[in-house]
């Protein structure tokens, strides 16, 4: 560990000063954190399990070197809203039945929310496939998925989500 | 129209059962607080790795750890020289206790690698850092030996035999009726053959556990596994004895039968034991590729006889299915394609000459579908084949030829329930709506398959599913039962079932489930089995339960049991809204008098012999499932591109649990299929893997595929709860057909070979446009 630097990262809304050698990667640094919500899918930037908004944007952890975020504010799906007060996307992921071995979703809601935060709140079925097509999912067939994120833009347009 | 055929129209009236609720599971995995396999820690943890083999076909002549060994942090390093004289198995009857066949694998190489990945070593160290580089450090010779690369060269007269005494792992026959009088009587035979490929399950979680040896040398493991009855083989693969292993399941992300087979048990329990400490096994992507077994590539061909109005008069089916080194659930996934040939038709004179033959690619085992899958490729092609030769429409033929309830099928047992498979592909090809023209270059097809899907375990293994139920003393209710949850809502429709009948809502049950220590044994989560199987030994559990507790309510109310209902936590007479009483308090009653508030039950599947060896006839399943796929494609004639547009998947599900995930399953059946037909493929150059990786072996993304249309049709007439069938099988298995069925429609040349790649397009086209 004699290479291993402190790194400030403000993960979900709380300041960590975490120790990571140069070639760790995020996902490696969030799930030595116990964030376990982050998932491996293949360490490869295939398949968007492991996305992590980074200063809002979504990014694979599991190709981002910890170094390289340094200082930066780090939100993982746990961190956009709770059981008590879920964001619109957790909630219509549930009632839409979008989620069913549940592997692939953190990095979808993720992923969603990236585009309706930077892109567009008011996505067309293109917009949403686009934002979606870097995360696999084998079990779903992506078609409650789309109906959740189509539920959660437009409760986000009507004002019932404030970030 | 039979009874079952038109017992559909019944009125039932349900609370819970049939709604489309939210899976108890969803806020958990939504909000990721839902603990997979792998997000379990110890302190004191090792991480361990698995040494592959480069080749698939050599000798190891030579292994040398001691580098290795010698490394910091390195806790243990295993070879097959420090390996009890022990086997893993790979046949694995379940929860039957049968013998299983003598098919077993070393579980590290000894001498022979016979498969392209084939573990070589284990090591356990402090980080998987460290691991990784133990393995770098292990030296090791591997010697060149002839191997099989395809079933051809393995059926050829002294090739190299990859294990055993032959290289037919498998075979199975049907002689139905009298096929030549059949041909004979035929006024068009149509003969093709359709070909198959090696797929990859492709969950999202690989494999993963975490071994630990308790202090009464218990070794505990926390798997990610459809199966948690392995345990009793893992005791016999370590040596000790059966109530010395636990596997506790967890939430399991993705299985579709690739954590159907042992993964990393045995690993886990041979590290733990030998280092005293607790081992995390977390295969990464590249390990998952080339560490468990895959879909079968069959080549199929269909020999049909028809008279001129389209009856079947006669079919013969010759099958070989590649079950690459090791047996695995070859036999039985073969078996499944031997009963699924002929599909959802009356075939009366039918001949079926199946093998599985063992060659140097990777081992092939269980997969969504399971040899039905397959089949279905060949009949649903066959049919459209026919049906374009015969100058008749192809739904039309297909309701010419359709089983109808009481009809035998293939292994000449009447089937029981309802068929109703020309519903569902009528309502499937109606929700198509109207065609749209082709644009220029791209051409617009469509196509249609229907099947037949077993659900429930192969009779003659005497499946059984035991279930826990019980009330607590505030009124919520606990299910307890083994089965695993691999995505499907499998434990939600038991806690909707037990909501049912104990007359609370779904948020008022728990089940712990998954664990081979305490939660009683409820089988595999395989087979379209666990609905049907734990299912209905939930039902019975609860419907003890209830039979109870409403007979002491009635007592306290004076009127008859059948008189008192329950809903909303309360008890009550049915036709005296005002007569009734909390559940908490009739429960408060019964545990002061004694009365039992819980129930175990086991519920049975039919038991049977196995079918005759030299017809193929007998009982072979519990019962079948029938729907159909209808899908619209576009094909760029110009770039061989295929994009679906329009995919419908109708099923009767006999009697949905909850919709939304009937639906769930239709929607992900489909997007498989979609693979299957169009991107997916495990090539395997001389045995050796060359697509490890999801940048080259392609699964449908967000861009790939349409809003799928799940239709609902409801017989009630299956033997599951409630009338319940299956779904998880039967969504994928037409899919695939229909789309090759669609190009073929869109470009006027059949495409035989799956998958349909651009380049198979285009080089298709040329060839009928120059021939």
């Amino acid at each position: 560990m004699n290479d291993a630097k402190v790194i400030r990262l403000t993960i979900n809304g709380r300041d960590s000063d975490v120790g990571a050698l140069p070639n760790e990667t995020l996902l490696e640094t969030l799930r030595g954190l116990a964030h376990f919500e982050v998932k491996s899918g293949c360490e490869k930037g295939d398949c968007g399990a492991c996305a992590v908004l980074v200063d809002g944007q979504a990014v694979d952890s599991c190709l981002t070197l910890t170094w390289t975020v340094a200082g930066a504010a780090v939100t993982t799906v746990s961190g956009l809203g709770t059981v008590d007060a879920p964001h619109p996307l957790h909630t219509a992921f549930i009632e839409r039945g979008a989620a069913q071995c549940g592997y692939c979703t953190p990095g979808l809601i993720i992923a969603a929310q990236s585009m309706l935060d930077n892109d567009t709140r008011d996505p067309d079925e293109d917009d949403i496939r686009i934002a979606l097509s870097g995360n696999l999912c084998r079990c779903t067939g992506y078609t409650k998925v789309f109906d959740a994120v189509d539920e959660a833009a437009r409760i986000m347009r009507e004002g019932g989500e404030s970030s | 129209m039979s009874d079952a055929q038109a017992r559909g129209g019944a009125n039932i009236e349900f609370r819970q059962v049939g709604r489309p609720l939210a899976r108890i599971d969803a806020p958990g995995k939504v909000h990721g607080k839902t603990r997979y396999a792998g997000d379990y820690v110890l302190p004191g943890m090792l991480h361990a790795k698995v040494l592959r083999s480069p080749e698939a076909s050599a000798l190891l002549t030579h292994i040398d750890v001691s580098r290795a060994r010698a490394l910091p942090g390195v806790a243990c390093v295993l070879t097959h020289a420090e390996l009890p004289d022990r086997l893993a198995p790979t046949d694995i009857p379940g929860q039957t206790g049968r013998k299983r066949l003598d098919t077993d694998q070393q579980i590290l190489v000894r001498e022979r690698v016979r498969y392209h990945g084939e573990p070589l070593a284990l090591v356990a160290a402090d980080t998987p850092a460290i691991a990784d580089k133990a393995l770098e450090l292990i030296a090791f010779d591997l010697e060149p030996f002839p191997g099989v690369y395809s079933v051809e060269e393995a059926l050829t007269p002294g090739a190299p035999v990859v294990q055993g005494t032959d290289n037919v792992v498998s075979t199975y026959k049907v002689r139905k009726g009298d096929v030549e009088a059949g041909f004979a009587a035929a006024d068009t035979i149509i003969e093709k053959t359709y070909r198959t490929q090696f797929i990859e399950h492709a969950f999202l979680e690989p494999e993963v556990g975490l071994a630990w040896v308790d202090e009464n040398e218990v070794v505990n493991i926390r798997m990610s596994t459809q199966v948690i009855e392995h345990f009793r083989f893992i005791a016999e693969a370590i040596g000790v004895p059966h109530n010395k292993v636990r596997i506790l399941g967890s939430m399991v992300g993705g299985g579709f039968g690739g954590k159907e087979d042992i993964t990393v048990e045995i690993y886990l329990a041979l590290l733990a034991r030998a280092t005293g400490r607790p081992v995390r096994l977390c295969y990464t992507r590249e390990d998952s590729f080339f560490g468990h077994g895959k879909r079968h590539p069959f080549t199929i061909t269909h020999r049909t006889g028809f008279t001129r109005d389209g009856k079947i008069t006669a079919l013969t089916v010759d099958m070989t299915a590649d079950a690459g080194a090791y047996v695995y659930l070859s036999p039985y996934v073969l078996l499944y394609a031997t009963v699924a040939s002929p599909g959802p038709y009356r075939v009366d004179n039918l001949h079926v000459d199946a093998r599985a033959v063992a060659t140097n690619n990777m081992f092939t085992s269980a997969f969504r579908g399971f040899g039905a899958a397959q089949a279905c490729v060949a009949h649903e092609q066959q049919m459209d084949e026919a049906a374009n030769a015969l100058g008749i429409d192809p739904l039309e033929l297909r309701r010419r030829n359709f089983l109808r309830t009481g009809d035998a099928i293939a292994t000449g047992v009447p089937i029981e329930s309802a068929v109703w498979s020309d519903e569902c592909m009528t309502r499937a090809w109606q929700a198509l709506g109207e065609r749209p023209p082709h644009r220029g270059p791209v051409k617009i097809g469509r196509g249609v398959a229907a099947y037949q899907q077993s659900y429930g375990r192969i009779t003659w293994l005497h499946d059984t599913s035991e279930a826990w139920v019980g009330v607590e003393m505030d009124g919520t209710v606990v299910v307890r039962s083994g089965v695993t949850d691999i995505g499907g809502g499998q434990v939600s429709a038991l806690a909707q079932i037990a909501a049912e009948l104990l007359g609370v809502n779904l948020s008022d049950v728990t089940v712990y489930n998954s664990d081979s220590a305490t939660t009683p044994l409820a089988g595999t989560t395989t087979a379209t089995r666990a609905l049907y199987m734990t299912g209905n030994a939930v039902r019975l559990a609860a419907e003890a339960v209830r039979n109870r507790l409403l007979e002491r309510a009635a007592r306290e109310f004076d009127v008859q049991m059948h008189e008192v209902d329950a809903a909303n936590s309360m008890v009550f007479v049915r036709e005296q809204p005002l007569t009734e009483m909390t559940l908490t308090d009739l429960v408060a009653t019964c545990a002061s008098e004694g009365i039992h508030r819980s129930e175990l039950v086991m519920f049975r599947a039919p038991f049977t012999d196995g079918i005759d060896a030299e017809t193929g006839q007998g009982r072979v399943h519990p019962d079948y499932a029938y729907g159909a796929q209808a899908v619209e494609v576009a094909v760029d004639t110009e770039t061989g591109e295929v994009t679906v547009l329009k995919s419908v998947g109708a099923h009767d599900v006999g009697q949905a649990i909850n919709p939304d995930a009937v639906e769930g399953q239709i929607e992900g059946g489909t997007s498989q299929g979609h693979g299957y037909a169009l991107s997916e493929e495990l090539i395997y150059e001389k045995g050796k893997l060359v697509t490890p990786s999801f940048s080259e072996y392609l699964i449908p993304t967000a861009m790939d595929m349409p809003r799928v249309q799940s239709i609902i049709l409801e017989s009630r007439s299956g033997v599951g709860p409630f009338g319940a069938k299956g779904i998880g099988e039967p969504s994928l298995t037409p899919v695939a057909p229909a789309i090759a069925n669609a190009v073929a429609d869109a470009i006027g040349v059949r495409i035989t070979d799956l998958p349909i790649t651009p380049e198979k397009v285009v080089e298709a086209l040329a060839s009928v446009e120059d021939p």
